[in-house]
């Protein structure tokens, strides 16, 4: 199956490590990702809090670009951030006709148009649904047995969208079952990580959150968080010093993208993983089960 | 309270007929305020009215109080309230137009929006966002390069890493991103 794929901004840099192990493992499965060709960014919260037309004009430029690739086909997204603006895009622009023609015209000046065939899909969506447990589970050569794995959605995957459960997602349960990883229950998965607060004057308030998942993961016995959203991964894993600067804690509890874990169930190396890039050291809670 | 008194106060900062339409749609009237968006919201206890006192400042017609608080600038955007809200009010997205509204009037906290509008800057700029420019524009221009030296330690961790963006990626349809959003501009104006 081959998919129309935009990795997002923050996968460029800060969080490649998810943009690699996304590819290795979606190549490892048999899907064939077609990064849209000079994508832009979806323009996120900050953007959409400033100005409406202007964010869905940004994100139906890449849903213009992806339906030129593949008429009618899927974009694939990793991030939730991305996956809700895009897909909030797609459904005003199908809802709200008045919305449609003023984001049409803005296009037609760059001589782009978008008949709103596309889907927004995000990948763990995909693999749990189009994929199946069943059959990612044959390529699990290395199981994670005897990891304790917190499964750490956040929002935006299943709210407002709707494509899980949006108070008790099941997806990355499902996917780190079938890995062999021992499924914590950890009743925040669906909580907010402070998002785009905790960069600006509201950082306190983010850090409180980050504070209150670590903690509940700590008390519930996880070795790891495993996350499905560059921005939960930032706030969750790269903040984990502010927080116990500010809290005096010494929380050091690795955090790992979905497709990370996965990769390494099936037998994948370190390096196409963007494995050991952590600012929580993960080398050794994982070196058990690497080939 | 009566409905004149209302009226008299939402015209206290002039609304706009879009912005009557947000502020006075039916959705709104159905609330009960029964709290449930308010013990939802996991940054509440930060903010200066809860997201129920927010509905119910609207429904009175303090819409000045609304715009000038810290409230809408503490959504997370997380969508538990909309999504929980058994009168189907789409809270998160009030508070996007609320957002919006206190900065077209500057009426909003002081600080609270330059984060925000560095972000679409550097976004508009290069058609990706650039975390290392973002953050640049958002110390300098909140004039706080302290700011900037205390993230120092951080965006070395990072850069050992390899996850510090040194340069910024940018697209090359930049000149298309920019006729798309000037035509919008232009719309605005007209």
């Amino acid at each position: 199956m081959a998919y129309s794929y935009y990795p997002g901004c923050t996968q460029e840099v800060s969080t490649r490590a998810y943009d690699l192990s996304s590819r290795t493992v979606a190549a490892a499965l048999g899907l064939e990702l077609m990064e849209i060709d000079d994508w832009n960014c979806c323009g996120s919260s900050p953007s959409y809090s400033l100005r409406e037309v202007e964010t869905y004009a940004l994100n139906a430029r890449n849903l213009a670009l992806a339906e030129k690739q593949v008429p009618g086909g899927e974009v694939l997204t990793i991030c939730n951030g991305c996956f809700g603006m895009m897909d909030k895009t797609n459904q005003r622009l199908a809802q709200d006709p008045e919305v449609r023609a003023e984001v049409a015209e803005a296009l037609a000046a760059a001589d782009l148009e978008y008949r709103g065939t596309v889907t927004v899909r995000h990948l763990l969506d995909v693999l749990v649904k189009d994929v199946g447990v069943e059959a990612i589970k044959q390529k699990v050569t290395r199981p994670l047995e005897g990891l304790k794995v917190a499964p750490y959605l956040g929002c935006a995957f299943s709210r407002p969208s709707g494509i899980d459960d949006m108070e008790f997602p099941t997806a990355l349960d499902d996917l780190l079952a079938c890995m062999g990883a021992e499924v914590v229950e950890y009743p925040l998965k669906a909580a907010c990580c402070g998002g785009v607060l905790m960069m600006g004057d509201k950082q306190d308030v983010a850090l409180k959150l980050v504070r209150n998942l670590l903690a509940e993961a700590v008390r519930r016995g996880a070795d790891c968080l495993a996350t499905a959203c560059p921005l939960c991964h930032l706030n969750v894993e790269a903040y984990q010093g502010q927080v116990n600067s500010r809290y005096g804690t010494d929380f050091s509890v690795p955090v790992l993208f979905f497709t990370q874990l996965l990769g390494v169930s099936m037998g994948i190396g370190k390096k196409e993983l963007g494995l050991g890039q952590e600012l929580v050291p993960a080398g050794s809670l994982l070196a058990p089960y690497l080939t | 309270m009566s409905t004149d008194s209302a009226e008299a106060a939402l015209r206290e900062v002039e609304l706009s007929p879009e912005e009557e339409i947000i502020l006075k749609r039916k959705e709104l009237l159905k609330c009960i305020q029964c709290g449930t968006c308010s013990a939802s919201c996991p940054t509440a206890f930060a903010m200066d009215y809860t997201p129920r006192q927010i509905i119910a400042a609207i429904r009175a017609g303090r819409l000045e109080k609304v715009l000038r608080s810290n409230t809408p600038w503490l959504c997370a955007s997380c969508y538990y309230c909309t999504v929980r809200c058994p009168a189907g009010i789409q809270f998160t997205d009030l508070m996007y137009e609320l957002k919006r509204m206190a900065v077209k009037r500057r009426l909003h906290p002081s600080g609270s929006p330059a984060f925000y509008q560095a972000m679409v800057a550097t976004v508009d700029r290069h058609g990706r966002s650039a975390e290392t420019e973002l953050m640049i524009r958002y110390y300098l221009g909140s004039l706080n390069p302290l700011g900037l030296l205390k993230l120092a330690p951080f965006g070395i961790k990072m850069l050992l890493r390899g996850r510090f963006p040194l340069l910024p990626h940018r697209i090359k349809g930049r000149d298309d991103l920019g006729r798309i959003l000037d035509h919008l501009a232009q719309e605005g104006e007209a």
